[in-house]
């Protein structure tokens, strides 16, 4: 296999409600205003949409999506499992489906009420299901050792150990997070930077994790629309076209604890996505002018750097304290101020971003931007994308 | 003090209550007026003159007097009378606490509240509210003691339907932390009182045989009986030769800490706080998730020297978990 889906598929339509901590409507209302948003934005009707691609865990059947559009006819609908690690995983399968004839447009989205709703950070959730998903989580529990948060600390621990890194390299993170934020009113922490001061004076959530290296929590939701190469061309806006399109899980895979490999300094599931990527594509980390990179904890994009060639291993911390992330920077990443500082939308706002830097039409604009990568969830099996001008 | 399954009632009970109306919409006893105004800003200390100086609020955006918008929800209070309802309710809301009080959760405490407003009210106004009962949080242990959060949503309208404002209230239900114990049961002690404990691991087929081992006083890792080679956590196949068959060995608890994160919060009951929580290499050669304990933060060092024992709580639960050794 060549180039397998690269420049197959393209995202013609973005589509979002407001971003908030309380949004006051069901999670299906909030999925059908952003999918009805998406579709008009790519300048299609309800009816030519014939696939649906969610989260497993999104709790908006399609069907019942499906239904408030009106939309007649369903060729395709999957779900992907793995929380975040789901998000570019909703384009792969998009992608797929519109590049195997399978379907003419596919809507992905996510939405829900993840801070006035059921909470993921919260710690102690019902009794574990007896099920083979829920036992690696689960085998964890009874030492306390329950939140993502706390889960992905102890990966960073290891980390500092092993590169040098610090509180403040990790801080760095969410300050050009926050600072790409506060000029986003669409974002959360709009008008509302931080400084590293304030970043190491939070409270500790879970050492060696402060408040501010923790993603807010949100409600919203957010689709997208991808339909053929072909097809894109006809649509109203530039579209931004799927040079990669991956889904990656490692050896000894778990969800965010994935402990028992011999190295844990790394996400090699994000490498593996990398290498498809750069592969599929034909690029290099020099053609990319921008990335989303996940961020539900600050520590984790300093290996994702590093997974994705953008900086040798070790050396992220290098890499950000130079301001490469920064708008201005080599690489400037999460334009829209990311998950810590616009919205959590489980990486889906992300991709929503990176339409808008290829479109050139993001309130951050980078300029002369050609590629742009996504990363999707970490610590889980994850995906990504790297998206360009046709 | 409720037995674990008073407490499981209790919990269906108090979730009945989650988005019903607490009660018939209430409708402001007067009409938004100037002496009220004034008597709020009075108390409040707010000077501002669009609220209370005729002339001035005539110039102004609003063309006249308008109401402070966080007195939103004093136009439609009861007055005197709803401190009664606690002990012989009338409404839902009543209700619900007097269940909550009458199972222990004797203690109340306002906790935060939201507001949002959609228009200035003015002279005449009249205001509805309709209040619902929009969320019970699972228990939660807080400063005050352990308890549940309790969220009602009340909606204001004006005398054409129209929406004007909201506001989220919420309050924190508990049990005081000095609260005396209550008396034992009368039906002999029987029923053992609720105290919250730590999360069970799930038991099935392929992990609950070591926990047994545990609680039989066994420290094991799992062994492939076709290549020999350990793992942890237990699972049903070997990824090294595909075989099923296994057996398991005892190990001798020593072992090095790989890594670890001092875990602050969120703090939900049945554990003491800060947990160390720990990744040991075991001299075996596999990984243990565990905790660290007689042993400070501080003192936390990736490399240092373990040792597991086995801990029993006050249910009769064992875990292992490890402690600094030389
Ligand atoms: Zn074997």
């Amino acid at each position: 296999m060549t180039n397998g889906l690269g420049n197959r598929a393209a995202i013609v339509g973005i589509g979002a409600t407001e971003f908030s901590k309380a949004s006051g409507r069901s999670e299906l209302r909030l999925a059908v205003e952003a999918t009805r948003a998406a579709i008009d934005d790519a300048g299609l009707t309800p009816r030519e949409i014939d696939g649906m691609v969610t989260f497993t865990m999104d709790s908006n059947e399609e069907i019942a999506v499906a239904r408030g559009l009106g939309i007649p006819r369903l060729t395709h609908f999957s779900r992907v499992h793995y929380g975040g690690g789901a998000a570019c995983g909703t384009v792969v399968q998009a992608a797929m489906a519109v590049a195997t004839g399978v379907c003419e447009a596919v809507v992905c989205y996510r939405a829900f009420n993840e801070r006035s709703g059921r909470r993921f950070g919260a710690g102690r959730q019902g009794p574990g299901a007896d099920a083979a998903c829920a036992q690696p989580t689960d085998w964890n529990a009874p030492f306390g050792f329950v939140t993502p948060a706390a889960w992905v600390a102890m990966f960073a621990r290891r980390y500092m150990h092993e590169t040098g890194a610090t509180s403040e390299d990790f801080g760095r993170v969410a300050i050009a997070d926050r600072r790409h934020a506060a000029s986003n009113p669409a974002a959360w922490f709009f008008e509302r930077p931080i400084t590293l001061e304030e970043h190491q004076r939070s409270r500790w959530i879970v050492e060696p994790l402060h408040l501010l290296d923790c993603c807010q929590e949100s409600d919203g939701a957010v689709a997208l629309v991808v339909t053929s190469a072909e097809r894109a061309r006809d649509l109203p806006h530039p579209p931004a076209l799927l040079k990669a399109a991956a889904q990656g899980s490692w050896l000894d895979q778990e969800m965010m604890t994935s402990y028992y490999r011999e190295e844990i300094g790394g996400l090699p599931e994000m490498g593996l996505v990398g290498d498809q990527l750069w592969q599929m594509s034909g690029l290099t980390p020099a053609d990319i002018q921008t990335a989303v990179i996940y961020d539900h904890f600050t520590p984790f994009v300093l290996t994702q750097l590093e997974e994705l060639g953008f900086c040798p291993r070790g050396e992220a911390r290098h890499f950000i304290a130079d301001g490469n992330i920064e708008i201005g920077g080599a690489l400037p990443i999460n334009t829209h101020g990311g998950q810590l500082g616009e919205a959590y939308i489980h990486g889906m706002n992300g991709i929503a971003e990176a339409v808008r830097q290829v479109r050139g039409a993001a309130v951050n604009q980078i300029d002369g931007v050609e590629h742009v990568l996504v990363t999707a969830g970490t610590g889980v099996p994850t995906s990504g994308l790297i998206v360009g001008q046709a | 003090m409720l037995t674990a399954d008073q407490k499981k009632e209790l919990e269906a009970t108090i979730q009945q209550f989650v988005g019903k109306p607490i009660g018939p919409a209430a409708t402001s006893r007067d009409a938004v007026n100037e002496a009220m105004i004034l008597q709020w800003c009075d108390a409040m200390g707010d000077t501002n003159p669009v609220y209370q100086d005729r002339a001035v609020a005539e110039k102004s955006v609003h063309g006249g007097i308008v109401a402070p918008p966080m007195m939103l929800d004093a136009w439609t209070m009861q007055g005197w009378d709803m401190h009664k309802g606690y002990d012989e309710p009338t409404n839902e809301e009543q209700r619900l606490h007097k269940i909550l009080t009458d199972a222990g959760y004797t203690g109340v405490l306002g906790t935060n509240t939201e507001q949002e407003f959609d228009r200035y009210l003015r002279i005449g106004d009249e205001v509805t509210a309709e209040t619902i009962i929009e969320g019970i949080s699972e228990e939660k242990a807080t400063g005050a003691g352990i308890g549940y959060f309790i969220t009602t949503k009340t909606t204001f309208s004006d005398a054409a339907g129209a929406q004007v404002g909201w506001m989220n209230f919420r309050v924190l239900k508990f049990i005081p932390k000095e609260a005396p114990q209550a008396a034992s049961d009368s039906g002999g002690g029987a029923a053992e009182a609720y105290v919250p404990a730590r999360i069970k691991p799930p038991m099935g087929h392929d992990n609950a045989w070591w926990w047994n081992e545990v609680a039989a006083g066994r420290i094991t890792v799992q062994r492939c009986k076709g290549c020999q080679q350990l793992r942890h956590p237990p699972r049903p196949m070997c990824p090294g030769c595909r075989s099923m068959e296994w057996d398991s060995i005892e190990i001798s608890g020593r072992g090095t800490l790989h890594t670890f994160t001092v875990i602050h919060y969120p703090q939900f009951p049945g554990y003491e706080f800060p947990i160390c929580a720990a990744l040991v290499d075991l001299e075996e050669g596999v990984r243990m998730v565990s905790d660290v304990m007689d042993c400070k933060p501080e003192d936390l060092k990736i490399g240092m020297k373990l040792k597991a024992y086995i801990h029993e709580d006050d249910d009769g639960f064992k875990l292992p978990l490890f402690r600094p050794s030389e």
